[in-house]
């Protein structure tokens, strides 16, 4: 089996997988870092979104492979120890889930989204932009708000630095 | 109210563990020596199953076993059992073919399982699965209800003939001849209730784990009601004795009612834990989620409402033919029954109705309670019928349905239904408002001279939560009590555990059911745990469907705290040295009244375990159960209107606005109530502009994953502008309705009465896709 080598919220991993084998399943299954999830197999739902080298990617649709030498970062790797990124915040302030099985997908996704927008988000650009990730419990009106907020906050924090 | 008491938006407790990726998922879950299985699966509607050759599979990389529907059969595993008994109007018991969890010689719908192969790695059981060659003899199948109780049609089961299930009815059929025999105009409708898929976002997953020493398994599954699926498992299914058997649902990622019952994965995956000696485990993928979870609604219905002439309703007559799929699910048959014509009534005085519902089979995947669950093809029924009404006799809508709202309760249905509350005025009122009904003509007037088609549509939705008082629905046919329990533990600390048999896959239980002590005692919710999902914590339960947590299951909580506060009062005034009668709860702190005297609940806890000064003859400890079974259903009721814009060249629809105004009697924590609203909305929406699980005429599943499937996205829906009316249910101590099901039962009649409003022609069925709302505008319906 071909070893790959990658970066995964900041450490250094050496995995033995099938060529088969999908991005998704090194997280889930080889490290244990099962908050990333698999909604669907069609790359519809966007539950396994992961950021690789700073932009989201459905980690269910990328080889382990494709990912060597690259920087993944997983919904585990976001928080600053205890203090949530402002998008993890952003979502349990304004009620953005429920189940929490889509949630951490959204969360990647939205920031991303923050990140390609800046401060020129409105409620019509984020429901656009959301429309690779699926959500069967909030209707998304809870995560739009989410969003927008939580670009406010990033912007803050942002300045900040 | 306390900052985290009834009626306080507190932040959900449960969420810090979602956001940060440490929520717990069955297929989370790993154990020492897991293996894997994967299913075959028939590629056929209707096929006989000829022989299995599972040689090649067992040669193949990782395989340990290959498992089939004859030795699941030999092993005498039960069959798949429906729960609940209806007669036909001819007196016959509902007539039902055999389901084993493995078809051993006939296959009805594609996807099911045939046989189940036992692997290293998923991916091995895969490869294996492939290989496993069967042979089919295929029959003709009958993809839809027209096809299946058409003359001559194939059948499925030789126990059904004709393919008919059930034909049953309710209501006083010559009462309602005699209304339409009065009537001075007659509105009459062909409906369809399209078939949906529930899909929740986490897939049915199931692990199964044999102790060769105890005899014991455990069964960690998606299940919204662990300790029915126990029940089922080891009464009906011959698994193991319940005390054998420990079912766990930790964090489960949604349901809909799809989590609900028992699937046969759950059946052999714990059979082949047995059989060979390692813990098992089965994930769904979802294409395996469209072709085995359960569907919803799929009715075809006839309507005809007699009026007066002052447009009073005088009777209602529904003929309904409800589709089943191919086998009796759990719940199946009570949904177009006891769920679906028993609301018929509506918010309306309907003197007489009258409501035929033939059940068929057909080769499709069985299709059971889904959001709503027959309250949603009754709404939609009944709120497109009113719009009909008003149009075909020319009243403003909103003016025909409050001239027949009931207006005063108790109100007793001819079909049923005791109403216990409600003022549907003031709902309309709100909604009204919200929407600024008043103004539409002119923005319809100024849409149009921009080329746009504007449309309203109002949906005056009524359901029949808190399911249900158990004596009720045993006299109905059904095979369990609808009780739910709960466990209140005040440890020698003074921090607070309650056990309850509901069951939270999103609904935010662990917050709402701590702020109802947090609300009793005032102690801070973060001094509160609720624990929940696991046959060998929680005492007994009947989970959470039907909008019935709060309303059933937090009665319970209420009703073992009220134990809980009477012998901590006893202790507190021993303590004190005062009067029990004196004795009250403020803050934490038990206070005897005009005294500045008090010992806080953690001294109060701690003598209870101590046990060293209890008043003679108390038992030491602190810790109360309650079994609360309901004395009516609860009735949330409310207003919905959809204002839209339909685009004349595509056929698109855009939303304008959408009000929900809603009573669901006391609100515990608004944020999660809205929440639940917003994604009920956001389901019945989708049935209505979107969604639609399709066959082919051969019975093969067109819509089998999210390629095809419409499910709603972000840029679908609108924001939503809610608001709330009030009217204390009277039947719980704590006033409350239920609201989990709302939006999806209420939504879709709003939709489609808005659309078809917009485009002036009525004939349109769900979903509204771009391609039929073109044809209804242009003339060429489809």
């Amino acid at each position: 089996m071909p070893t790959v080598d990658l970066t995964i919220n900041g450490k250094a991993v050496s995995v033995d997988v099938e060529d088969r084998t999908l991005l998704v399943h090194v997280l889930r299954e080889n490290l244990n870092l099962t908050g990333t999830h698999v909604g669907c197999d069609t790359s519809q739902c966007g539950a396994c979104v992961v950021h690789v080298d700073g932009r989201a990617v459905k980690s269910c649709t990328m080889l382990a492979g494709q990912a060597a030498g690259c920087d993944v970062t997983t919904i585990e790797g976001i928080a600053n120890g205890d203090e949530l990124h402002p998008m993890q915040a952003a979502f349990r302030d304004n009620h953005g889930l429920q189940c929490g099985y889509c949630t951490p997908g959204m969360i990647m996704s939205s920031i991303d989204i923050v990140n390609r927008y800046g401060g020129k988000l409105d409620e019509t650009t984020v429901r656009h932009e959301l429309e690779g990730n699926i959500c069967r419990c909030t209707g998304y009106h809870n995560i739009v708000k989410s969003v927008l907020d939580a670009a406010g906050r990033m912007k803050v924090s942002q300045a900040a630095e | 109210m306390g900052v985290e008491g009834i009626g306080a938006s507190v932040k959900r407790k449960e969420d810090r563990r979602f956001i940060t990726g440490k929520g717990r998922y069955v297929d989370d879950i790993k154990l020492v020596g897991l293996i894997h299985a994967h299913f075959t699966r028939s590629p056929h509607a209707h096929a006989k199953v000829k022989g299995i050759d599972s040689s090649e599979a067992m040669k193949m990389p990782g395989v340990v076993a290959v498992l089939t529907g004859q030795q699941i059969v030999d092993d005498k595993v039960g069959n798949l059992i429906c729960g609940w008994a209806i007669t036909s109007k001819d007196g016959s018991p509902m007539k039902m073919g055999a389901w084993p969890a493995m078809a051993p010689e006939t296959v009805r719908f594609v996807g099911q399982a045939v046989a189940v192969v036992i692997a290293e790695t998923k991916n091995q059981a895969k490869d294996a699965a492939e290989a496993v060659v069967v042979d089919y003899e295929e029959l003709e199948a009958v993809p839809d209800i027209r096809a299946a109780i058409k003359r001559g049609a194939p059948q499925l089961h030789p126990e059904a003939p004709g393919n008919v299930v059930y034909d049953w009815h309710i209501g006083d059929e010559a009462a309602v001849k005699g209304a339409f025999a009065k009537a001075a105009n007659v509105v009459e409708m062909d409906l369809t209730n399209n078939r949906l898929a529930p899909n929740p976002m986490e897939p049915r997953s199931a692990i199964a784990d044999y102790d060769t020493a105890e005899e014991h398994y455990t069964l960690y599954t998606t299940s919204q009601n662990p300790h029915v699926a126990r029940l089922v498992l080891s009464a009906f299914y011959n698994i193991a004795p319940e005390h054998k058997l420990r079912v766990i649902a930790p964090d489960v990622g949604g349901g809909f009612g799809s989590k609900i019952y028992i699937y046969p994965e759950e059946m052999v995956a714990l059979w082949a834990s047995k059989k060979v000696g390692r813990p098992v485990k089965w994930t769904s993928d979802r294409t395996e989620a469209f072709l085995t979870d359960h569907h919803g609604r799929d009715h075809i219905s006839k309507a005809e409402m007699a009026f007066d002439k002052d447009n009073k309703i005088l009777g209602l007559r529904v003929k309904t033919h409800a589709n089943f799929g191919a086998y009796m699910s759990l719940f199946s048959s009570a949904v177009p029954t006891y769920l679906y014509a028993t609301l018929l009534s509506g918010q309306y005085m309907i003197p007489a109705i009258y409501a035929e519902v033939m059940g068929v089979y057909t080769n499709t995947t069985p299709v059971d309670a889904y959001r709503g669950a027959g309250r949603p093809e009754a709404s939609y029924l009944l709120e497109r019928m009113m719009e009909t009404a008003a149009r075909q006799l020319k009243v403003d809508p909103t003016e025909l349905r409050r001239k027949n709202f009931i207006t005063t309760f108790p109100y007793q249905t001819p079909v049923i239904m005791a109403y216990d509350i409600g003022d549907f005025g003031a709902s309309l009122d709100a909604a009204m408002k919200a929407i600024d009904y008043a103004g539409f003509a002119g923005r319809k007037a100024k849409a149009k001279s921009e080329g746009k088609l504007r449309g309203i549509g109002v949906s005056c939705y009524i359901e029949a939560c808190g399911i249900a008082p158990s004596k009720a629905v045993g006299s109905l046919g059904a095979g369990v009590g609808l009780w739910e329990s709960a466990e209140v533990r005040v440890n020698p600390v003074g921090t607070i555990e309650i056990l309850t048999g509901s069951h939270s896959h999103g609904q935010g239980h662990e917050t709402t059911f701590a702020q109802l002590i947090s609300e009793r005692l005032g102690v801070p919710i973060s001094q509160v745990q609720i624990i929940h999902g696991d046959t060998d914590k929680v005492q007994f339960g009947m989970g959470t469907y039907g909008s019935r947590s709060l309303a059933v299951g937090g009665t319970a909580i209420i009703k073992a705290m009220e134990k809980v506060e009477a012998k901590a009062k006893k202790i507190a005034a021993h303590a004190l040295e005062a009067s029990e009668g004196d004795i009250v709860i403020e803050n934490g702190e038990f206070k005897v009244a005009g005294t500045d005297k008090s010992i806080a609940l953690p001294m109060v806890a701690l003598a209870a375990y101590t046990a060293h000064n209890l008043p003679d003859g108390m038992e030491p400890g602190l810790k109360e159960t309650a079994f609360y079974d309901p004395t009516n259903f609860t009735f949330p009721a409310g207003t919905y209107i959809c204002e839209l814009e339909v685009d004349a060249g595509t056929g698109k629809t855009s939303f304008v606005n959408f009000v929900a105004a809603d009573d669901f009697g006391r609100l515990i924590n608004p944020m999660i109530v809205e929440g639940q609203v917003h994604g009920g909305l956001a389901q019945g929406i989708g049935q209505a502009l979107l969604e639609h699980a399709v066959y082919d005429t051969n019975g093969q599943p067109v819509t089998a994953s999210f390629m095809d499937y419409a499910m709603p996205r972000a840029d679908d829906l609108p924001s939503f502008q809610l608001s709330h009316t009030t009217t204390l249910c009277p039947g719980n101590p704590l006033g409350v309705k239920g609201c989990g099901e709302a939006g999806a039962i209420g939504a879709s009649a709003a939709v489609i009465n808005a659309i078809t409003d917009a485009i002036d022609n009525n004939k349109l069925e769900m979903p509204a896709t771009p391609n039929r709302v073109w044809h209804a505008i242009h003339g060429k319906a489809r």
